[in-house]
């Protein structure tokens, strides 16, 4: 089952699908705002803001 | 029973394909937020589950090569190594490296100042581009055509405050189709090699930015280059990128650590994170 996360910056519902997993990143389909499940036990979900990407980051 | 852990900061396909292969290959395997760990000079490897070998996947690249550090100063084995990343992670680098093994390579000019970096550019003529020394997924890539082109991206390049911003790597525009190779090399075996195609209106060749792949076929010549470039960096879970120059053949430009395989699943009938986990397994054996 999908839970459902308010976005901590404008307020919409933020789906989580069923196989995320920590770490993964979140996009609220309203902002734009991204975040990272800091964990996930059933359907309780934690979210927090993610890191914006790095002039390192990449392969 | 092989346990392994694989070391994240940002979920990504690859890490979640990676785990789940682990899982059903029947190793204990744990993903591990690289933000959260911290090491100290007292600390000892058992202060640490981190099992019998890791898979550094931090998509910071940094992050990722101080962590490694780390890990090995405490004796875990490091897939890669952190030599290994030191060398995939910087351009220059991997120019000398790739140049010192015999590995044809693009020619690329290093120049350590604007000034420096518009006398080559001036010298050798048009086109080349010019690459930021640390970077990926084709940030920072220019494609230089002209004088007044050069002058206006070093003039930005000025601007940059990092201290690679001064380093200049000026390489010649090679005569390719629109497309490059991706080939990934695990351990001493090229599990599969892809042709990377351009975007529309996109000259770069990075899935990242947008670019499309397609199975490529492993041939001898291709195999061997992969191979011997893999070697030139110090062997593990590489992926190696070639163009094909139409005058010399093959050409490997890049060779990447913490290779991203998206593109390459989406097409490969190969099962490439069975490949990596059993290497993974391999290691962990020694």
């Amino acid at each position: 089952m999908k839970s459902k996360v308010e976005c901590q910056e404008c307020g919409a519902d933020i789906s989580v699908p069923e196989d995320a997993v920590v770490g993964e990143i979140m996009t609220c389909p309203d902002c734009g705002g991204e975040y990272e499940i800091a964990s996930k036990i059933g359907d309780k979900v934690e979210l927090k803001t993610a890191e914006t990407v790095g002039e390192d980051w990449g392969q | 029973m092989v346990e392994l852990s694989i070391i994240y900061d940002k979920v990504r396909f690859e890490e979640k394909v990676l785990y789940e292969k682990a899982q059903s290959k029947g190793v204990k395997v744990q993903i591990v937020d690289g933000k959260t760990v911290a090491i100290s000079t007292d600390s000892k490897k058992k202060d640490f589950s981190f099992g019998d070998v890791i898979m550094q996947r931090s998509v910071s690249h940094y992050r990722g090569l101080y962590l490694t550090a780390c890990l090995e100063h405490l004796g875990f084995s490091v897939i890669n190594k952190f030599k290994v990343a030191e060398t995939c992670g910087n351009k220059l680098i991997t120019s000398l490296v790739l140049s010192g093994s015999n590995v044809p390579t693009p020619r690329t000019q290093f120049a350590f100042s604007a000034e420096g970096a518009l006398e080559i550019i001036h010298k050798t003529g048009f086109p080349l581009v010019l690459k930021p020394i640390v970077g990926s997924w084709g940030r920072g890539v220019f494609p230089l055509r002209d004088e007044e082109t050069a002058g206006m991206v070093v003039e930005m390049r000025e601007e940059d405050d990092s201290p690679f911003a001064r380093i200049y790597y000026v390489q010649e525009m090679i005569n390719r189709p629109p497309r490059d190779i991706r080939c990934i090399v695990v351990g001493n075996r090229v599990v599969t090699a892809i042709y990377r195609y351009s975007a529309e209106n996109e000259w770069r060749t990075n899935v990242a930015r947008g670019g499309k792949a397609e199975l490529a076929p492993i041939t001898k010549e291709l195999e061997e280059l992969a191979l011997k470039a893999a070697k030139a960096v110090g062997s593990g879970i590489v992926g190696v990128d070639m163009m094909e120059d139409k005058k010399r053949g093959l050409i490997v430009h890049e060779v990447n650590n913490t290779v991203e395989f998206h593109g390459a699943a989406s097409v490969s009938k190969v099962d490439i994170p069975g490949a990596m986990i059993d290497y993974a397994v391999k290691i962990a054996k020694k």
